[in-house]
């Protein structure tokens, strides 16, 4: 959808009303795919209450999930320093109108902020580039999946059969607590707290998009039929649709490391994109870069 | 699919088996983390609890709340995460003769002991789907403790035919997430 050019704050509260009021399209589809092949009973019990909720949400125009998480915002492109303050008055405005969870808290004493900000908040990861467009994305989970984030810091030697083993060892021990079935998102390789962003940004990517790298191809498609086969299943009761697509990024690291990061996404990975020029602005809900 | 109305007995809570289907009506109230630090807290220093805690529903969930004219309105209003209730529920089980636990996630095998002991079943509902579960609250009661934040506060639900909830946890000691657990394929 293209639209005149709006003032950024606004773009910023469409971005935030799009991603929680309609599941982006890929997603949609890989359920209906699963249910296609699903035949454990609970489980499709459960897959028809979430489709169900989505066309509810995305008629009503109210957040799918009341957890409206951390909305963690990526900027690329061209910008200038005045994109923090307009994020921030997008995300206050999103807030009230439709509406947000006030979800922040002070790590320690806990008082919750009441308008989704305070020290440090929104997340914002910037990509400063030479083109003529300002991108702004924004990936919404809520804390159920966010609390189950795990990094290993594995050796060298432990080789890609270490990095599967880890992978899958983390989307079972979650169990049902991320809400499956949902997008696994990896890191693999960069620095500590390159690969645990990695495996976030890995969320933003659409499932119906071909990872363009043949071996990270086959890793994704293997591990997506090996956490379908596990059992788990929606909710963790049960069933052949635990992950609805598994998404890789990597990055080259030290000689002597081999950093893995698991983000799992709920069915309700959330996501939406503005690409911003001077003379329109184009709306998405998923960003490959 | 079975209907189920609260206020439950312990006979119907007991009568629930691990793979059942249910839809509840009737009142529950919703609890978190900090709520059941405070009401533990209130209970072991002797101080009143507010009223619908004893014999209730709980439902750990953080809603999304509208005031609607004088009226609240829950817009949004899934499941949250049970296990982070792990280490107060048992405590919160036996003080307060919960009946029956919403959530999502399953609990631990301490609280399926509670659970049994008292008689009280676990019923998962779908996780994020905030919106249909909202639609079959048909009436903010009251919120207590409501200092504690939107999320935090122990809301006061009228339920009409809440569901589907699976009885993933009964009060046999069954637990459909052990069952899926002790057969999941690494």
């Amino acid at each position: 959808m293209i639209k005149l050019p709006e003032p950024i704050d606004q773009v910023v509260a469409n971005l935030l009303k799009a991603a929680n009021t309609k599941l982006p399209p890929d997603i949609g589809w890989a359920m209906e795919a699963a249910a296609g092949w699903e035949s454990d009973p609970t489980a499709r019990t459960q897959l028809g209450a979430i489709m169900d909720n989505v066309k509810k949400a995305e008629v009503l125009g109210r957040p799918m999930c009341q957890d409206t998480g951390i909305p963690t915002f990526f900027v690329r492109g061209r910008f200038d320093a005045s994109i923090r303050g307009e994020i921030i008055k997008g995300l206050i405005r999103a807030t009230e109108t439709v509406p947000l969870r006030p979800n922040t808290v002070d790590p320690l004493t806990r008082k919750n902020a009441g308008d989704n900000l305070g020290k440090g908040m929104p997340p914002i990861h910037y990509l400063p580039t030479d083109d003529d467009f300002v991108e702004i994305a924004v990936l919404i989970k809520g804390a159920g999946s966010e609390n189950m984030t795990r990094l290993a810091m594995l050796n060298p030697s432990d080789g890609i059969e270490g990095v599967k083993r880890f992978v899958v060892d983390s989307v079972l021990e979650a169990g049902g607590r991320p809400c499956p079935p949902g997008v696994i998102g990896i890191g693999i390789g960069g620095t500590a707290e390159d690969c645990v962003a990695m495996s976030k940004e890995a969320l933003m990517i659409p499932l119906d998009t071909e990872n363009g790298d043949p071996m990270l191809k086959e890793l994704e498609e293997e591990l997506f039929i090996k956490l379908n086969g596990s059992g788990l299943g929606p909710m963790g009761l049960g069933g052949a649709t635990t992950s609805l697509g598994v998404r890789i990024k990597t990055a080259y690291c030290h000689t002597a490391s081999l950093p893995v990061a698991v983000s799992i996404g709920c069915w309700a990975t959330r996501r939406a994109v503005a690409r911003i020029t001077g003379t329109a602005v184009e709306y998405g809900q998923g960003a490959d870069r | 699919m079975i209907e189920l109305r609260a206020p439950l007995t312990e006979k119907a809570v007991r009568g629930l088996k691990i793979g059942d289907t249910v839809y509840l009506t009737g009142d529950a109230i919703t609890g978190r983390d900090e709520m059941h630090m405070r009401a533990v807290e209130c209970s072991r220093q002797g101080k009143a609890v507010p009223e619908g805690l004893v014999g209730s529903v709980l439902y750990h969930s953080g809603p999304i709340v509208i005031k609607d004219g004088d009226k609240w309105k829950a817009v949004a209003a899934g499941p949250t995460t049970s296990a982070r209730m792990d280490s107060l529920e048992p405590e919160m089980i036996r003080r307060f003769g919960i009946r029956a636990i919403i959530g999502k996630g399953g609990m631990s095998k301490e609280t399926g002991d509670a659970m049994r002991e008292a008689g009280c079943v676990y019923l998962a509902a779908v996780g994020g789907t905030a919106v249909s579960l909202a639609e079959s609250i048909v009436e903010v009661i009251g919120v207590e403790w409501e200092d504690l934040g939107m999320a935090e506060a122990m809301w006061r639900f009228r339920l009409d035919k809440m569901g589907p909830l699976i009885v993933a946890m009964d009060a046999g000691g069954g637990s459909l997430y052990e069952n899926v657990r002790s057969r999941l394929v690494r």
